[in-house]
């Protein structure tokens, strides 16, 4: 196969691993500060495509437009998850949170199923079927569009937890619950706002990949265990890690793909996992374990 | 140790484990196939709860991928016998071998570099999902197409060959949760038993008092994977048909661990009691769905999700532990 083709599926990984890598910031963030692996992840995404999918059928909304307010809804419903269910259990033993967020994840998938049914959904957007070329390399817009709404929320959610005061109340509990706890921190709503913020953005993640991917109820699961390969692979709890292990993993997809057959891609991504895990266990860009 | 085997047990416990027994052994000549087949998957969960719960509930080490070890066993033992007319009570002894090997592989590689908690659930789940992957590409089991064993009318039942009627099957499971029950038992009375809990309670305790934690954690990984593997086996024969997309699926391997995490997470009596207990609200959902004639995909288990939720939020050591304070049993069965 000629070279071309190799760099067009790798470009097309490259745009499609910064969505993911986005859905996985989520994941890390929450993992971050609550110290809660959130096994509802890939559930809580699919929730943000059939909302976008059903304000383009019903009122022709763009997803990208949509991106904000589905992040919105996303991030409520987190926050009241954090403070009604989770909050509860942050000093119970990780095989109860485990339980608590599968129950979670089985009645949204089934929620999902009930109202939207068994079938695959996807949109026509007016730029769907249009592409970038620069130089031997065509992308897809819609892809370019998503990478790059990916970039900007990933951006703002890296300046909100540099700059702000909130962002670096959240980190403080992030780096030592019980000194956040002596200053005087609000530490369960802060843990409440942190889960709030991982939903908005595995929810605005949801929204770009509606244009690029079709959606079915029983794919959440899936969506979960990829955001869980790219966050270890990164480095759990490091944002620029969850944007790499996303391109990382997006890239090697892609590529796995064409070289042997696209059902056996995902093989590749948890062959990395696994070396990174036997070389590095605290992810590429992730701080050593103690 | 046998000298043991009634220590530390409540003679209540004694009396109501025999009763249950007793019960589940006239099952067959009392209840019609349907239940039959409901018995004998809560007794199939009963003893893959137990497997599991070595390892989860007294190595204190979470594995979210023991489909691999069903799927293994599964796939070993069908292959044996399709391909070489092996019976599976030789082939089982591949089972055994090929899961405890991957047992040993995870428990090695992760165990090694200190891989733990999350990032170990996560590891096991990745092994499981690469065996789905890969067996859906491996032809010799026929992919993703699905292996199959071959049927026919039974008139007398073949038990070298595991082939014939449900009854057997169902007394073979008895047999098997009641030898894994037992086995627990004694494990949790012996010295690995209690450098188990140690290591559960604390490794950093466990190693300072001199416990070689990564012998004892990997020896309650293999022997969690051999003992599940066996379940694998059971099933092949049982179910005649094996799907990779099913059988290493992740979410088999999250419906083989609430049983003992409903029923009481290190607790003997706990994967007994989670199995029966989701097995009859699985089953008892579906009919009263079909008695109401809902006909909705998903509205079951949208119950299911909220049941589980309502144990999980209320009853955090699972059903079996406030269940024995309620019965009268001074010392529960969870060794603190």
């Amino acid at each position: 196969m000629p070279i071309e083709i190799y760099l067009n599926v790798a470009a097309s990984g490259l745009l499609t691993g910064l969505v993911y890598g986005l859905m996985a910031l989520g994941l890390s963030v929450i993992f971050g500060v609550v110290r809660v692996v959130n096994f509802a992840h890939g559930e809580m995404m699919t929730v943000g495509m059939y909302i976008a999918i059903l304000a383009f059928t019903m009122m022709g909304l763009d997803p990208l437009i949509m991106m904000i307010p589905i992040a919105a809804i996303l991030f409520v419903f987190g926050y009241l998850m954090q403070a009604g269910l989770i909050n509860p259990f942050i000093n119970r033993p990780e095989h109860s949170q485990f339980m608590l967020l599968v129950a979670v994840a089985l009645i949204l998938v089934n929620l999902q199923l009930i109202f939207f049914g068994p079938d695959a959904r996807g949109v026509q957007t007016s730029y769907s079927f249009d592409s970038y070329q620069i130089g031997p390399v065509i992308v897809d817009a819609a892809k370019v569009y998503a990478a790059g709404a990916a970039l900007a929320v990933a951006g703002a959610l890296f300046a909100f937890f540099r700059f702000t005061l909130v962002g670096k109340a959240i980190r403080a509990c992030a780096d030592n619950y019980h000194g956040a706890l002596v200053v005087g921190l609000n530490v369960k709503q802060l843990y409440a706002l942190t889960f709030g913020l991982g939903a908005a953005c595995v929810g605005a993640a949801g929204a770009m990949l509606v244009p690029i991917i079709d959606v079915t109820p029983t794919i959440g699961p899936a969506y979960t265990l990829l955001a869980f390969v790219i966050v270890i692979t990164g480095g759990l709890g490091s944002m620029p890690g969850a944007l790499l292990g996303g391109v990382l993993i997006g890239v090697t997809e892609a590529l796995g793909g064409v070289l042997f057959s696209p059902s056996a891609k995902s093989m590749f991504a948890f062959a990395i996992l696994v070396l990174v895990l036997l070389f590095r266990p605290q992810g590429i860009l992730g701080r050593k374990l103690s | 140790m046998i000298r043991h085997l009634l220590d530390g047990v409540p003679r209540a416990g004694i009396v109501m484990l025999l009763a249950l027994l007793a019960a589940l052994v006239i099952a067959p000549f009392l209840v019609g196939g349907y239940l039959l087949s409901v018995l004998f998957l809560i007794l199939y969960f009963a003893y893959v709860g137990q497997a599991w719960n070595i390892m989860m509930g007294f190595a204190g080490q979470l594995s979210l991928g023991h489909s691999l070890y069903v799927g293994l066993g599964a796939y070993a033992a069908a292959a044996l016998y399709v391909h070489f007319g092996i019976s599976p009570w030789i082939g089982l002894g591949a089972s055994i071998v090929i899961s405890g090997l991957a047992g040993a592989v995870i428990g090695f590689l992760a165990f090694r570099f200190g891989v733990a908690g999350v990032y170990f659930a996560i590891l096991t789940i990745a092994f499981a999902e690469f065996a789905r992957i890969g067996f859906d590409h491996f032809t010799w089991v026929d992919g993703s197409s699905g292996f199959f064993l071959p049927v026919e009318n039974y008139r007398q039942n073949d038990f070298w060959n595991l082939r014939g009627s449900p009854t057997m099957f169902y007394y073979l499971m008895l047999g098997m949760t009641v030898a894994a029950l037992v086995l627990c038992h004694l494990l949790l009375k012996s010295r690995v038993g209690y450098y188990w809990l140690a290591i559960r309670e604390s490794p950093e305790a466990a190693q300072a008092l001199g416990i070689n934690i990564f012998k004892y954690k990997m020896y309650a990984v293999v022997l969690s994977a051999a003992m599940t593997s066996l379940a694998g086996v059971v099933f092949a024969f049982y179910y005649n048909n094996l799907f990779p997309e099913q059988i290493f699926h992740i979410s088999r391997s999250i419906e083989l661990i609430l049983g003992p995490i409903i029923g009481g997470v290190g607790t003997l009596v706990g994967p007994l009691v989670g199995a029966f207990l989701l097995t009859a609200l699985a089953e008892g959902l579906r009919e009263v769905m079909l008695q109401i004639g809902v006909e909705v995909p998903g509205v079951k288990q949208v119950f299911y999700g909220f049941c589980l939720l309502w144990v999980v939020i209320f009853l955090p050591e699972g059903v079996w532990p406030p269940l024995a304070k309620l019965l009268g049993f001074n010392k529960p069965e969870r060794e603190d």
